[in-house]
């Protein structure tokens, strides 16, 4: 009987290939090639070629009248003056904002949550989490203005207005926000957090180290890369959100989202249109530096976290 | 280590009970304006309405259209790949990955800018060659096809982590050499052993795109489609309790298929470890 070659491989999914005795239980690498080519093929085209719009209608601007397409700084120079810079700058403000009060009011429950050692409740909080960090938008938005809008419910119980309480400024729109945000930052830190052994505490304590000694020398430091990390992608998260701000305050407040959306709908002055891919080119720009270093803590922390 | 002190279980629940309240707040207050309307007591009127509000059925009915055609479009697009690449691993992974994760950096405003300018490209350049009818068809109102590819690009990311997740936990190249050596064809190995065994992982991929496409607003609401939140923005304007009564069954029914969707995940995930 001819041996296979079933025994040099362990079933260890992820690594290694399995090696195989015969010929055909492997596909040639032309058909892998061939199997991916539709995606490649899909990103390139439909995701890549509006991205090349985004750069080319950013540099460029065309005269309607010669039909001329000329190079130019113009449209990115006046994406960053005047309206448009303080939209960007406001909506760069706003993500930070909130991105710091949701990594410090997500990383406190999540905390509570995995120190209360309640199995239950921690499952319940993370699905929870899972399902709220999602999906915001436009239902959660008339959702907040049915609450604490003009003639909101709380805002009419709680006489929240005579209080000076508007729910359609930045104030407003952080409180929303959070409702994402928060879920968002417990996803990311409570893997973190159950990867803080409780030895690890005793030993310290053992060796008389006090609860801020703990934190200062430890915890933080382990804990470290997974807030920062959460922090970026948080950022990232409220800088890029269009669709709730749109559903609640219009274009009242200067956010970059709503002067590209006000762009693209064409309130621009004629030979402004590059302004829109401009301001996109902008934001991906940004969202780009974001990404650059969420990705790398994220594979630091997860270094922790086995 | 020593029991909880008293102090600390406090402190807990003070924290728990904080922010129950805030994320229970905005549904209980939404429900209460939808049935409380000043001068006529308690009333249902508003969930009543919905189903006859003008446009409501189109609206959905476009939205569910849109989320079958981008899920069944998008796991034809990912799952050959994603196969292939596990059965080869080698550079064509990184690619395949780097690829399906991108969409991520770009914020969707971003890529509609993109969308719109190239979709303008179709009456500013095109109007005298052929091209300029499939620019015309893939803008139908009935059927934009414009969007469905658009939210395929943003379902990559999704789709590639669910599928990703899953095809960890199964033994792929064991598999296929399995069903191979047994004489079965490439198809018969992806349709017989591999999306059985994929199934849950699967079911989350399309449930997260489902979930993806009936929220989506910005794309829509740029290229000017009636999808469903584009018409709950819509009706706001002259029927506020319409429009939050809508919402809130909108966002409690994605909820509750996320719900569904994660406590499969985690019944398939303790299933495994046994």
């Amino acid at each position: 009987m001819p041996t296979v070659a079933t025994t040099v491989s362990p079933p260890v999914p992820d690594t290694a290939p399995a090696v195989s005795g015969r010929a055909g239980a492997r596909p040639r690498r032309s058909s892998a090639t061939l199997a991916a080519l539709p995606l490649l093929v899909f990103v390139t085209v439909f995701f890549g070629l509006p991205m090349v719009a985004v750069g080319i209608g950013a540099v460029t601007v065309t005269d309607r009248a010669t039909d001329t397409t000329t190079l130019t700084a113009a449209n990115l120079s006046r994406s960053v003056q005047g309206a448009y810079l303080d939209a960007l700058t406001s909506s760069i403000k706003l993500s930070l904002i909130t991105a710091a009060l949701g990594v410090v009011l997500g990383t406190l429950l999540a905390q509570a949550v995995v120190a209360s050692r309640l199995p239950g409740l921690r499952n319940l909080v993370v699905t929870a989490s899972g399902v709220l960090a999602n999906f915001g938008g436009v239902p959660l938005a008339f959702a907040f203005i049915a609450t604490l809008g003009i003639s909101g419910v709380m805002t009419e119980l709680l006489h929240l207005t005579e209080a000076g309480w508007s729910l359609y400024t930045p104030a407003g729109l952080a409180v929303v926000y959070l409702y994402f945000l928060i879920p968002l930052m417990v996803l990311v830190i409570a893997p973190a957090l159950d990867g803080l052994r409780p030895q690890w505490r005793e030993a310290a304590a053992n060796c008389g180290a006090t609860g801020w000694q703990f934190w200062r020398l430890i915890g933080l430091p382990v804990l470290g890369p997974s807030l920062l990390g959460g922090f970026v992608l948080l950022f990232g998260t409220a800088f890029a959100a269009y669709a709730t701000a749109a559903a609640m305050v219009g274009s009242v407040l200067p956010l970059v989202t709503l002067q590209i959306a006000d762009a693209l709908s064409g309130n621009v002055l004629i030979g402004q249109e590059g302004v829109a891919s401009a301001l996109a080119l902008d934001m991906v720009i940004v969202a780009g530096l974001v990404m650059a270093i969420y990705l790398p803590l994220q594979r630091r922390s997860a270094r922790w976290l086995r | 280590m020593a029991a909880l002190t008293r102090r600390t279980r406090v402190w807990h629940g003070l924290v728990l009970a904080v922010f129950g309240l805030y994320f229970a707040a905005p549904l209980v207050a939404s429900f209460v304006f939808t049935v409380d309307v000043p001068g006529q007591g308690l009333t249902g009127q508003a969930y009543a309405d919905i189903l006859g509000a003008p446009g409501f059925t189109d609206g959905l009915g476009l939205s569910l259209l849109l989320a079958v055609a981008t899920i069944v479009l998008v796991l034809a697009l990912v799952v050959p790949a994603m196969v292939a690449v596990r059965l080869r691993p080698g550079r064509l992974g990184t690619v395949v990955e780097v690829l399906c994760t991108l969409p991520l950096v770009v914020p969707p405003i971003a890529f509609v800018a993109g969308i719109g300018s190239i979709l303008q490209l179709g009456p500013e350049r095109l109007s005298d060659t052929p091209l300029y009818q499939t620019f015309l068809a893939v803008q139908d109102e009935r059927f934009p096809v414009a969007l469905v590819l658009s939210y395929t690009v943003l379902a990559l990311p999704f789709v590639f982590r669910s599928l990703d997740s899953g095809l960890r936990a199964i033994d792929v190249p064991t598999l296929t050499e399995a069903a191979r050596n047994c004489g079965a064809s490439w198809w018969q190995v992806l349709v017989r052993v591999l999306l059985p065994n994929l199934r849950s992982s699967l079911a989350g991929a399309a449930f997260l795109t489902l979930a993806l496409v009936l929220g989506e607003y910005t794309i829509a609401r740029i290229l000017t489609f009636e999808t469903f939140p584009v018409w709950i923005v819509k009706v706001s304007g002259s029927e506020a309790r319409l429009s939050v009564a809508v919402s809130l069954l909108s966002l409690l029914i994605t909820w509750l298929l996320l719900l569904a969707l994660s406590s499969a995940g985690t019944r398939a995930k303790t299933a495994s470890e046994e």
